[in-house]
């Protein structure tokens, strides 16, 4: 069996400038945030970025790493709105493609089942197709039985991705995840979607002997390369490893970006983790 | 879940008894009316997922689950699928949840940063959507909701900057909206009701404009019309929001939520 563990930084080398990735997770829950800031400490921009958005869209907004979003929401969680998201939105930083969450969720379908599009009862009558003139309908060749109409729906276009991070509890050296929290987000569709998927996992194991069936997630064939990244989640939630640190996302959404790099992201992740730490004990 | 249980009787000491008497309870606050009218848009709903989102919408739905409405399925804001107790009783994360929303058996409560006479609903920006003066959460699930399971609004807040003539950017879509569309769009659009700390409204009107459909004891059919950007439908007779029963106090200020996050939504 091929090992594909790597580090943070060997994933980032493998992506490029202009490329269309994929964030797993959703909003402040489960974010591989470890290779997030691995992507800040290189030279990549010019993204179109595919998320159900939390602090990962908002630090890389905040950087100025992103051309296009496509997104129906981005949040905290605990804190609503994502202030470095909004301020970027309200200078214009970016191109938007705001869609609904289910829409958003048949695009990655449509995506990892390599069909076009999908066809959803969302978004019609909404202004998502105001925003959105790029979007088709398209009308059921089927009568309905009972109305004898032929309905029209959204054909949600795929979100087809270069490349997709996500972050998992566990993962072997040959790419399967194991999530072990309450919800499996839509990780496993990001990493069908991608062409390539790069998963971080908060701890390497050699086997998954005594595994509950349904918490391995994520399989070896849709996943490129594997990271260990303990704490590689933070802030966001990682349960049952972590819960979400409340206190380090309320620093992080109110100071002004440019001092929250020079204090915590001047290094690499080994430096993070201990700038965080440190800033914990000082408020003891 | 935040449920607290109630205190247990004080261990008997063999001295005098103290007087156990229950002391009549305090009139309903105004958070407590918008509770029980929030709890009022799952009645009769059988065996659907209430969604609340806030926090009067929660209290209300767990007083629903407890009293009238025990069909009802709640979740932990996670997900599972919770009883009262919060004992788990079905899994439903993201993807099950979307499922839930397009099967149509759910009722969801949601907020609105903006909301319009046919109840057009905004919660992504306000002003230009190419460059917000502000942005807000986004559309959400706003735009799937309202075309396939009934969609209730809480607005805690009721104020001409809310209740407007039309909202920046459709999220949740209206009445008239969803006529424009055609009838894929109208075949499970329904807007049951309107709850804010004014009163109840719903669409029970020709043509599926917004009428005032009870007042919260203590407000004005003139407060409400001071407090809406556009002239709501207003009946001859406006009745009140009913009065919770003293079971429904007790359940709400002991059980339910003893640390009083109503008020903190809808201050007294």
């Amino acid at each position: 069996m091929s090992d594909k563990t790597m580090t943070a930084d060997e994933v980032v080398s493998r992506l490029r400038s202009g490329m269309t990735l994929g964030i797993g997770g959703w909003g402040s829950r489960r974010k591989p945030m470890a290779l997030v800031r691995a992507l800040l400490r290189s030279q990549v921009t010019d993204l179109t970025i595919v998320s159900y958005g939390g602090p990962d869209v908002g630090m890389l907004a905040a950087a100025g790493r992103i051309r296009k979003l496509v997104a129906a929401f981005v949040t905290l969680d605990s804190i609503p709105l994502e202030p470095h998201y909004r301020a970027a939105r309200q200078s214009g930083a970016f191109e938007l493609t705001e869609v609904d969450e289910a829409m958003f969720m048949w695009g990655l379908h449509a995506a990892a089942n390599r069909l076009p599009f999908m066809p959803v009862r969302a978004g019609i009558g909404s202004d998502v197709m105001r925003v959105n003139p790029g979007l088709r309908t398209v009308t059921s060749p089927y009568e309905d039985p009972s109305t004898g109409i032929r309905e029209t729906f959204v054909a949600m276009p795929a979100l087809r991705m270069d490349a997709a991070l996500v972050h998992v509890n566990r993962a072997d050296r040959s790419g399967n995840g194991q999530y072990l929290g309450p919800d499996p987000y839509f990780d496993d569709l990001f990493c069908e979607a991608a062409d390539d998927a790069y998963v971080s996992c908060e701890r390497l194991v050699d086997r998954f002997d005594d595994a509950v069936p349904q918490t391995l997630l994520v399989n070896r064939h849709s996943v490129t390369g594997v990271v260990e990244t303990p704490g590689g989640a933070h802030p966001t939630s990682c349960v049952p490893d972590h819960d979400r640190d409340e206190p380090f996302q309320k620093l992080y959404a109110t100071t002004p970006w440019p001092e929250f790099t020079e204090r915590f992201l001047y290094g690499d992740e080994k430096a993070y983790q201990s700038a965080a730490q440190a800033w914990h004990e000082e408020r003891r | 879940m935040t449920d607290a249980t109630r205190p247990s009787p004080a261990p008997s000491t063999g001295a005098p008894l103290p007087d156990t008497r229950t002391p009549p309870l305090l009139p309903p606050t105004r958070a407590e009316y918008c509770v029980i009218a929030c709890a009022e848009a799952w009645r009769d709903n059988g065996e659907v997922l209430a969604s609340p989102m806030g926090a009067v919408p929660s209290v209300g739905a767990r007083l629903a689950r407890r009293t009238f409405a025990p069909e009802l399925l709640l979740t932990d804001g996670e997900a599972m699928l919770v009883g009262p107790d919060g004992t788990p009783e079905g899994w439903l994360p993201y993807r099950r949840h979307l499922t839930m929303v397009t099967g149509g058996r759910r009722h969801v409560m949601m907020g609105a940063s903006q909301i319009d006479r046919f109840g057009n609903q905004n919660i992504s920006c306000i002003g230009d959507w190419e460059r917000p003066a502000r942005q807000l959460l986004g559309v959400r699930g706003a735009p799937v909701n309202t075309l396939n399971n009934p969609v209730s609004y809480w607005v805690p807040k009721h104020s001409t900057r809310v209740f407007v003539e039309k909202v920046d950017m459709i999220s949740g879509v209206g009445y008239d909206s969803a006529a424009e569309a055609g009838p894929t769009a109208t075949r499970y659009h329904r807007i049951p009701r309107v709850v804010s700390n004014l009163g109840v409204f719903d669409f029970a009107t020709p043509d599926h404009s917004m009428r005032l459909a009870s007042l919260h004891p203590g407000v004005t059919v003139e407060e409400v019309l001071a407090a809406t950007g556009f002239g709501p439908t207003v009946p001859d007779e406006v009745p009140y929001t009913r009065e919770p029963t003293a079971a429904e106090l007790e359940l709400i200020r002991e059980v339910i939520d003893p640390q009083g996050l109503r008020d903190r939504e809808v201050p007294g």
